[in-house]
C-alpha cells in the first residue's frame, strides 16, 4: 500500500478523525484546566467539531471511495446521513447547555460522550462489512447508555440508563448473532461479497441471519415490537440526553438498516420485505395507540417517535430508489420537527424546575404566543400535516410505496396518521383551548431560537424543499 | 387590461397572508396593555384586507372569458421538478364563482365578528389564514397543492371552532378535525397512486388521462371518502352539526357557505370528469345516498330544538339536491348543482347570521326560548322571512333557481329521483316554516325578551347584501349559468364522449 493510497484512504475518515481526535483532546482539555470556564470552552470546542466534522464530510474527503479493503464506504448516502448526523447533533448539544447548567450537570463528560457516539454514527452509516458495522453501533450505544444515565442522582435516569443498557446489550446480542450466521453461510464480512452470495441464491440460515440482524437494529430505532425501552428511557432521561436520543441515533440507525438491507440483501428483498412490512405497520399502529393515553409530553414524544419511524420503515419496505430518497428526505424533515419539539420541552421550566406534563401547556397560546404558536406549527409538522414540511416527508414516503404497489401499507400509514392526528391535536388543544396560570420562566438564548427556527423552518423550508429533494434524489441515483 | 399579470391568482390567494402577517406583526410588536389598540387595528386590518381580496376577484372575474371552456389565467412555478411535482393556479368557469364566493363572503364574516372580544388579533390571523386556503383550494391546478390547500384549511378552523366556541368546542372541534381528515387521507392515496400512473400531477393533463376503468372505481371511491364527508353526504355528515352548533357565527357562514362546497367542487374537478366511468357506475349510489339525505335529514331538521342544528342539518338536505344535480350529469343537472352551491352560500350563510342576531342579544339558540320577535323586531322578522323562503325555495329567489334545475336535471335520469327530492322540498317548508312561526310569530311569552332590540345598521347592511345577492340570483340566474356554460359543455361532453368509448369496446 503506498502513501498516496492510504493519504486517499485517510482522507475518506476525515469527519471521524476529526471527531474522535476530537474528543480525546477535549478530554484532556477538560481534565487538566478544571473550573466552570473549561467545561463551557469543551463546549463550545465540541460543537464547533461537530460543525466541522458536517463541513468536512461535505468538502473536505476528496471524493468517494472505499477504504480499509472495503470495510468503510464513503459514499453519497454516507455523506448525506454525515452532514445531517452532524448538525443535528449541534443543535442537540446547544439545547443541552442551559438545562445542564440550571441543573447542576454541567460537566465535561457530557459533549464528550456526544462526540463519541456521533463518531460512531459516523462509522455506522458509512459501515461497509459486518465487523465495521458492528464497531459503529457499539462505539454509539456504549456512549448512550452512560448519557442516558447522565443525571446519576436521580432514581430515574439510572433506572433508564440501566433498562437501556440491559436491553441494548440484548439487542446487540441478537445482531451479532444474525451477522454470525450471515458471516457462516456465506463466508464474508464484506458487504460486497454477501451481496454476491445473496445474487447467487439465499439459503434458509442466510435469511435467518438476516431476520436478525433486522430485529437488532429494529430495536436500535425502537420500533416496535422492540420498542418497550423507549417511553421508559426518553422519561426517565433528561430532557437534553432524550433530544438527542430522538434525533442523530434514530437517522443513523435507519440509514444503516436502509443500507444494509438494500445493499447487501438487496437481493433478497423479498424475504425481507414482510419483514420490514410487519414491524412498519406494527410500529405505527403502536404509536399512534400508545400516545392517545400518555400525559407527559416526554413519553408522548417517545410513542410519536415509534411511529415517525414505523413510517421510515415504510420507505425502506419499498425497497427501492424511491424508498432511498423519500426516507432521507422524511428523516430530515423529521429532525427539523423532533429538535424544535425537544427544545419547546427544554422551555417549559417554571420557577419550580422543570415540568413535562401536557396539561402544563395549558393557556400557552395566550401567554407566550411566540412559544405557542411555534408548538402548534411543529406538532402539526410531526403529525405530517399539509402546509407544514413534514407532510412533504409522509408525502414522499406515502409516495414510494405506492411505487412499489404497497397499497395496503400506504392505506394503513395514512389511516394511522389520522390516529396520531389526535394526539399532536391534542397538545395543541391544550395549548389554545384550556387556560391556567402556570408562568413559565424565560428560557435561554439558544432554546429560545432552536424551537422558535425550528418552527418557522416548518413552513419557511417549503420553497427550498425542492434543494433537499434534489440532494436526496441525487443520493438514491448513487446508491442504486 | 389586466391579463399581462399572470400572477394575479397567485396574488388573489396570498393577499390575505400578508394580512394576517401585518396582524401578527402588530400583535407581537403592541405591548400586552394596549390590548383594546391591537384588537382594534386587527379587525380593521382583516377587513380591509378581505375588502382588498374581494376587489382583486372582481378583477379576476372582469378578466376571465366565459366563452373559453379549459383554465385561464394560468400562473406556474418550477417546485420539486425533479418528482414532477409544480406550482400551477388557474381558474376555469367551474372555480372561478367559488373563488367569488369565498371572497364575497369574508368581509362579511369579519364584520360579524363583533360579538369576538377574547384574542381578536389570533381569531382574525386564523380567518385570514383560512381564507388564503380556501382561495387555494379552488385555485389549485395541481393535486398536491390542492390536497395542501384542501387539508390545511382544518387547522385554522380547527382553531376557530375550539376557541372561539360554545359549550362542547373541544368535542366538536375533534371531531370536525378527525372526521375530515380520516375522508381526506384515503384520497391521498388515490391521489399518488394517479401522480405515479400519469407521472404527474398537473390537474390540466390528469383531465385527459384516461385511467384505466379498473382502476377508476376505487379511486372514485377513495375521492368520494373524502369529498362525501366534506359535503356531507349522509351517513357521514354527523361531524356537520356539531361543528356548526359549536363554532361562532363567522365559523358557521364560512363553513356551510364555503367548506361545503368543497366536496361539491372536489366531484366536480376530480370523480366526474378524471373518472367518468366509475361515476356512471356508482351514480345510482350516489343518488340514494342524496334522496335519503334530502327526505331523512329534512325530517330532523324538523325535530331540532336548536336553531343551528335546524339549519346545519338542512344544509346536510340542501347538499343532497346538490349531489343529486352533479351525477345527473347533464347540462341543468350540472348548472344546478353549481347554482344551488352559490346560492346556498348566500342562504345559509344569512341564516347563521340572522341566528347570530338573536345569540349575541340572549346567548342563547334554543328554538323555545323565542317567540313573537316581530313585535320587538320587525326588520329582523322581515329579514329573516326572506331568507326562511329563500331556504325553502320560493319562487324569486335563488333557493328556488338551485332546487329546480337539479331536480329537472335528475327528472331526465330517473323520475323516481325527482320525486324524492320533490318530497324533500315540502319538507323544507314544514321545518323552516315551523321554526320561523315559533321565533318570530305569536305571543311574546318570555319576559326576557322585552328588552330585544332589533337590527343595528351593520347587521341590516351585512344582511341585506345577502338578500340582494340571493334576490338577483333568483330572478337572472344567467349571471352563474353563463359563466359556468362553457366549462360545463366541456364537461359533459368529454364525459358522454367517455362513456361511448367504454361501450364501444
Amino acid at each position: 500500500m503506498t502513501a498516496d493510497m492510504l493519504s486517499q484512504e485517510i482522507s475518506l475518515l476525515l469527519p471521524e478523525i476529526l471527531l474522535a481526535g476530537g474528543a480525546m483532546v477535549l478530554l484532556m482539555l477538560g481534565v487538566f484546566m478544571e473550573g466552570e470556564r473549561a467545561t463551557r470552552l469543551v463546549y463550545t470546542l465540541s460543537i464547533l467539531a461537530l460543525i466541522g466534522a458536517a463541513l468536512l464530510a461535505l468538502f473536505g474527503t476528496g471524493g468517494e471511495g472505499t477504504a480499509f479493503g472495503g470495510a468503510f464506504v464513503f459514499d453519497p448516502l454516507a455523506k448525506f446521513s454525515k452532514v445531517a448526523i452532524a448538525l443535528v447533533a449541534a443543535l442537540t448539544l446547544t439545547l443541552a447547555l442551559p438545562y445542564l447548567d440550571k441543573e447542576k450537570l454541567l460537566k465535561i463528560e457530557y459533549p464528550i460522550l456526544a462526540i463519541l457516539a456521533a463518531t460512531g454514527m459516523g462509522m455506522m452509516v458509512s459501515a461497509n462489512d459486518l465487523i465495521s458495522m458492528y464497531m459503529g453501533i457499539e462505539l454509539q450505544s456504549l456512549a448512550l447508555y452512560v448519557l442516558a444515565a447522565f443525571n446519576r442522582d436521580s432514581l430515574r435516569a439510572s433506572e433508564a440508563g440501566l433498562k437501556y443498557f440491559v436491553l441494548g446489550a440484548l439487542s446487540s446480542g441478537l445482531l451479532l448473532y444474525g451477522a454470525s450466521l450471515v458471516y457462516g453461510f456465506t463466508g464474508a464480512t464484506g458487504f460486497e461479497e454477501i451481496a454476491q452470495a445473496v445474487a447467487a441464491g439465499p439459503t434458509v440460515g442466510l435469511t435467518f441471519g438476516l431476520v436478525f440482524v433486522i430485529c437488532g437494529l429494529a430495536f436500535k430505532v425502537s420500533a416496535a415490537p422492540f420498542h418497550m425501552w423507549t417511553p421508559d428511557v426518553y422519561e426517565g432521561a433528561p430532557t437534553p440526553v432524550t433530544a438527542f436520543f430522538a434525533t442523530a441515533p434514530k437517522f443513523a440507525a435507519i440509514v444503516l438498516l436502509a443500507r444494509i438491507l438494500v445493499e447487501p440483501f438487496g437481493g433478497m428483498i423479498d424475504q425481507w420485505r414482510d419483514v420490514v412490512w410487519m414491524i412498519a405497520a406494527l410500529s405505527m399502529g403502536v404509536g399512534a395507540f400508545g400516545a392517545l393515553t400518555q400525559t407527559n409530553i416526554k413519553r408522548l414524544l417517545a410513542y410519536s417517535s415509534i411511529s415517525n419511524m414505523g413510517y421510515a420503515l415504510v420507505a425502506i419496505a419499498s425497497g427501492s430508489q424511491t424508498g432511498l430518497w423519500a426516507l432521507l428526505v422524511f428523516m430530515s424533515l423529521y429532525m427539523v420537527g423532533v429538535v424544535g419539539a425537544f427544545g419547546a420541552v427544554l422551555s417549559m421550566r417554571t420557577k419550580e424546575g422543570m415540568v413535562e406534563n401536557i396539561s402544563d401547556l395549558a393557556g400557552l397560546a395566550q401567554r407566550n404566543p411566540g412559544l405557542g404558536w411555534s408548538i402548534t406549527a411543529l406538532m402539526f409538522s410531526i403529525g405530517g400535516l399539509p402546509f407544514m414540511v413534514g407532510f412533504f416527508g409522509k408525502f414522499f414516503v406515502i409516495y414510494s410505496a405506492v411505487q412499489a404497489d404497497l397499497i395496503i401499507l400506504s392505506v394503513l400509514a395514512v389511516l394511522f396518521s389520522v390516529v396520531s392526528a389526535a394526539y399532536y391535536l391534542r397538545v395543541v388543544k391544550v395549548m389554545w383551548f384550556d387556560s391556567s396560570d402556570i408562568e413559565f420562566v424565560p428560557s435561554a438564548m439558544s432554546i429560545y431560537w432552536v424551537t422558535r427556527m425550528a418552527g418557522l423552518a416548518t413552513v419557511l423550508l417549503l420553497p427550498v424543499l425542492g434543494w433537499l429533494v434534489y440532494r436526496a434524489f441525487s443520493v438514491g441515483l448513487a446508491t442504486f | 387590461m389586466f391579463g399581462e399579470i399572470e400572477s394575479l391568482l397567485t396574488v388573489l390567494t396570498f393577499v390575505p397572508t400578508l394580512g394576517a402577517l401585518v396582524i401578527a406583526v402588530l400583535r407581537f410588536t403592541t405591548r400586552p396593555e394596549n390590548q383594546d389598540i391591537t384588537d382594534r387595528n386587527s379587525r380593521a386590518v382583516a377587513f380591509w384586507t378581505t375588502i382588498i381580496t374581494f376587489g382583486i376577484s372582481c378583477l379576476m372575474l372582469w378578466e376571465f372569458d366565459p366563452s373559453i371552456s379549459g383554465f385561464q389565467m394560468i400562473h406556474e412555478v418550477t417546485w420539486l421538478e425533479q418528482i414532477g411535482l409544480g406550482y400551477r393556479m388557474g381558474v376555469d368557469g367551474i372555480s372561478v364563482l367559488f373563488v367569488m364566493l369565498t371572497t364575497f363572503l369574508m368581509p362579511i364574516c369579519i364584520l360579524a365578528s363583533g360579538a369576538i372580544k377574547n384574542r381578536v388579533a389570533d381569531y382574525m390571523i386564523a380567518f385570514l389564514l383560512l381564507e388564503t386556503l380556501m382561495i387555494g383550494v379552488f385555485t389549485a391546478l395541481d393535486l398536491v397543492l390542492f390536497y395542501i390547500f384542501f387539508e390545511g384549511g382544518l387547522i385554522p378552523m380547527f382553531i376557530i371552532i375550539g376557541v372561539w366556541g360554545g359549550q362542547n368546542r373541544v368535542y366538536a372541534a375533534f371531531k370536525f378535525f378527525l372526521y375530515t381528515l380520516f375522508g381526506s387521507v384515503l384520497m391521498l392515496v388515490a391521489m399518488i397512486f394517479m401522480f405515479l400512473e400519469a407521472s404527474t400531477t398537473n390537474i390540466i393533463t390528469l383531465l385527459d388521462h384516461p385511467f384505466d376503468i379498473d382502476v377508476q372505481n376505487w379511486l372514485w371511491l377513495a375521492f368520494f371518502a373524502s369529498f362525501a364527508v366534506k359535503m356531507p353526504m349522509w351517513p357521514v355528515h354527523t361531524w356537520l352539526p356539531d361543528a356548526h352548533v359549536q363554532a361562532p357565527t363567522a365559523g358557521s357562514v364560512i363553513l356551510a357557505g364555503v367548506l361545503l362546497k368543497m366536496g361539491g367542487y372536489g366531484f366536480l374537478r376530480f370523480s366526474l370528469p378524471m373518472f367518468p366511468n366509475a361515476s356512471d357506475y356508482f351514480a345510482p349510489l350516489v343518488f340514494a345516498l342524496s334522496i335519503i339525505a334530502i327526505i331523512y335529514t329534512s325530517l330532523v331538521a324538523f325535530r331540532q330544538t336548536d336553531i343551528k342544528k335546524l339549519i346545519a342539518y338542512s344544509s346536510v338536505a340542501h347538499m343532497g339536491f346538490v349531489t343529486m344535480g352533479l351525477f345527473a350529469m347533464n347540462e341543468t343537472g350540472v348548472q344546478g348543482a353549481i347554482f344551488q352551491m352559490i346560492s346556498h352560500g348566500f342562504i345559509s350563510g344569512a341564516l347563521f347570521l340572522c341566528v347570530g342576531v338573536i345569540y349575541d342579544r340572549m346567548h342563547t339558540r334554543e328554538i323555545a326560548f323565542y317567540g313573537g320577535l316581530v313585535h320587538r323586531m320587525p326588520v329582523y322578522a322581515a329579514i329573516f322571512a326572506l331568507f326562511t323562503m329563500a331556504n325553502v325555495g320560493l319562487p324569486g329567489t335563488s333557493g328556488f333557481v338551485g332546487e329546480i334545475m337539479t331536480m329537472v336535471g335528475a327528472y331526465q335520469v330517473s323520475w323516481w329521483i325527482a320525486t324524492g327530492a320533490a318530497a324533500g322540498v315540502i319538507l323544507s317548508a314544514m321545518y323552516m316554516l315551523t321554526v320561523y312561526r315559533n321565533v318570530v310569530f305569536g305571543e311574546m311569552t318570555n319576559p326576557k325578551l322585552e328588552t330585544i332590540t332589533d337590527v343595528d345598521m351593520k347587521e341590516a347592511g351585512m344582511l341585506g347584501i345577502l338578500a340582494i345577492a340571493t334576490l338577483v340570483l333568483g330572478v337572472s340566474s344567467t349571471l352563474v349559468t353563463d359563466v359556468t356554460a362553457a366549462s360545463v359543455d366541456n364537461l359533459i361532453s368529454n364525459y358522454q364522449a367517455a362513456l361511448e368509448a367504454a361501450a364501444a369496446q
